[in-house]
């Protein structure tokens, strides 16, 4: 029944995805919306991962995907914390206005 | 496709019965706290409309309906209305996997009473649903643009943040026992030793830690701290009235009968019959059998709900350190330890 | 067959969508929304591949873990909406959106010319993409990686506490 969707779609798609996640990151000024950017463009390598890993009959693709899901929430983890650190130092979290390399 | 067919009827069947088995579990649960609240306080409780009140919920809901529906002039209009509706729908959404009683062979084809319960990711469904299930409350506490609001948000997110991780470290050790993430195999597995081999038995330490991050995920009291209402107002509903208020309220209790209905099924045998089904006469796959079944899997949620409203009636709130130092402190490094010793114990006794 | 494309068709169509919300919007907690509004979407899209597992941990782990931490942040910092900049154009918009469409023509290009297997099997995907067998394969041949992850893991948790943390004195 699910048969009939060829796998240059859900390449086309995740390469769609992630060409917009890498214009959010290079276009915005505000942290977070730039870290939710990078999620989008991790995601859309997820959907790769896991159409690939389908088609083939081959599991590594799905097993990639877990470690890239536990990769990203370290990074949330992590990102999280410093920009709320850089929000304490700075009162602001857009990147432009961050422009001093001590202070 | 004539089967394809027959399976939708089948699920739509059942989706509506389950929706609307949930709105009169609700009911019940507004009339039970409201009569056992008042057992606690030596009152009386409602006895007006309907033999004994029985009908006050259904004018509880009438009333909401007719009330004006305000909305703050500076919140977020979108999310302000959005938020009642996904916090109702996720709390429904979990029921996609949950059976409530076994199955029924009509003809060749076997009906299991749940929508899907034996799909092989329920479990993690569950989770899933009940780590989402906080975005209704904290979309609610932003978008009113209340001080109090916003607060009841913030705890409300960093509660079920808290609270989420040791209720499925809880259950990975069911999931170690059972060897199976569907519900349908948890619940048989309870059922051999004559329907004794209750999970309470084999895992008392994970009982009772998802029972506290049961009460916690569904901020029922002692952790109702996102609506405590001495200190925030009315916490995350503040700002809201009318149905909208009514859909927060509905989501709530149906989320405490989710939450008895899983401790029911993970911890207590599910619908494990005190005796053995052939002393009794009914064959597997009768309709009999499935009643009786769901009969006692009833009773047990019951008797949870009732346990529910008697600990909000009878325990004071925690203070707000003491639910972050209970959740990080005490019950993860616990539920990590019953992890260990679970996997050792089915590794050498089994 | 009809129903599937259709199913297909719109799972990307929203994702897309969601996508474009997420960097789009003004204020922060639209954007996150978006994003989960998104993830919804991707876990659909691995629903129509048979991969059940990723698909519930795609919930689980992004929209339920990760996004509420992000949404908690956006609501503990009180982030309004984002200021226009001083000038008209900015530079960086109109590079980076040039850059963008450059990739995804480059990307186009090589997934619709260069990549040829062997059709969806139904069944395999369906029986790879159970917590079993992924279980199975990851406490067996990948053992190290899931024990490097784990160390990864802690080193985060150490490290966002200190980070977070303010000065004691």
């Amino acid at each position: 029944m699910l048969q009939s969707i060829p796998l240059e779609y859900y390449l086309i798609i995740s390469a769609v995805i992630f060409i917009i996640g890498s214009i959010g990151v290079i276009t915005r000024r505000n942290a977070i919306i730039i870290f939710m950017s990078i999620e989008l463009m991790l995601n859309a390598v997820n959907l790769t991962l896991v159409s690939f890993s389908s088609f083939l009959g081959d599991v590594s693709g799905q097993i990639f995907v877990f470690f890239v899901m536990s990769v990203a929430a370290a990074e949330a983890a992590i990102g999280l914390a410093i920009i709320l650190a850089l929000f304490r130092s700075k009162q602001t979290i857009y990147v432009d206005e961050v422009n001093l390399l001590k202070w | 496709m004539p089967e394809i067919i027959w399976t939708i009827i089948e699920a739509s069947i059942k989706a509506l019965a389950v929706v609307g088995g949930i709105q009169l579990m609700a009911a019940l649960n507004v009339y039970l706290e409201r009569k056992i609240s008042a057992f606690a306080q030596n009152r009386i409780g409602p006895n007006r409309v309907g033999p004994f009140g029985t009908l006050q919920p259904f004018a509880d809901v009438f009333k909401l309906f007719l009330k004006e529906d305000i909305v703050p002039k500076n919140a977020d209009k979108f999310f302000h209305s959005l938020a009642p509706v996904l916090s109702l729908s996720i709390a429904i959404a979990v029921w996609a996997v949950i059976p409530f009683s076994s199955y029924v062979d009509i003809g060749d084809r076997r009906i299991y009473m749940g929508i899907a319960p034996d799909i092989n990711v329920g479990l993690l469904f569950i989770l899933a649903m009940t780590s989402v299930g906080v975005y209704g409350i904290t979309l609610a506490g932003w978008s009113s643009n209340n001080k109090y609001s916003l607060l009841g948000g913030l705890r409300s997110s960093a509660q079920m943040i808290s609270y989420e991780l040791s209720m499925g470290l809880s259950l990975i050790g069911i999931v170690l026992i059972t060897g199976s993430l569907s519900l349908n195999d948890i619940v048989n597995h309870q059922l051999a030793w004559d329907g004794w081999r209750w999970n309470i038995f084999l895992q008392p330490v994970g009982f009772v830690i998802f029972l506290i991050t049961a009460f916690a995920e569904t901020n029922r009291a002692p952790f109702d701290l996102p609506e405590a209402e001495p200190e925030l107002v009315g916490g995350f509903n503040t700002e809201y009235s009318g149905m909208k208020f009514g859909m927060f309220f509905l989501a709530e209790y149906a989320n405490m009968t989710t939450s008895s209905v899983l401790i029911v099924l993970f911890y207590l045998g599910g619908w494990a019959l005190p005796v053995p089904a052939e002393t009794l006469g009914l064959k597997d796959g009768s309709i009999a059998l499935a009643a009786a079944h769901f009969l006692v899997f009833f009773i047990k949620v019951l008797m949870l709900l009732f346990f529910f409203i008697w600990v909000r009636w009878s325990i004071p709130r925690f203070r707000y350190d003491q639910l972050m130092n209970l959740g990080w402190k005490i019950l993860l490094p616990i539920s990590l330890l019953n992890v260990l010793l679970t996997a050792l114990g089915v590794l050498y006794l089994k | 067959m009809t129903l599937s494309v259709v199913l297909f068709a719109v799972l990307s169509i929203l994702a897309i969508a969601s996508a474009l919300v997420t960097i789009t919007s003004k204020h922060p907690i639209r954007s996150a929304m978006g994003l989960v509004f998104h993830f919804f979407m991707l876990a659909g899209l691995y629903l129509t591949l048979s991969a059940q597992f990723i698909a519930a941990l795609q919930v689980l782990v992004y929209a339920g873990a990760i996004m509420v931490l992000v949404i908690f942040v956006i609501m503990l910092l009180n982030l309004g909406d984002e200021e226009k900049l001083k000038y008209k154009v900015n530079p960086r918009q109109v590079i980076g959106i040039f850059l963008g469409a450059a990739l995804l023509v480059m990307l186009g290009t090589i997934y619709v010319t260069n990549v040829s297997v062997a059709g969806f099997n139904k069944e395999i995907a369906a029986n790879i993409g159970t917590a079993q067998f992924l279980g199975n394969e990851l406490y067996t041949k990948y053992i190290f990686p899931v024990e490097a992850i784990g160390i990864l893991l802690t080193a985060a948790i150490v490290g966002a506490i200190v980070l977070a943390k303010r000065k004691l004195n």
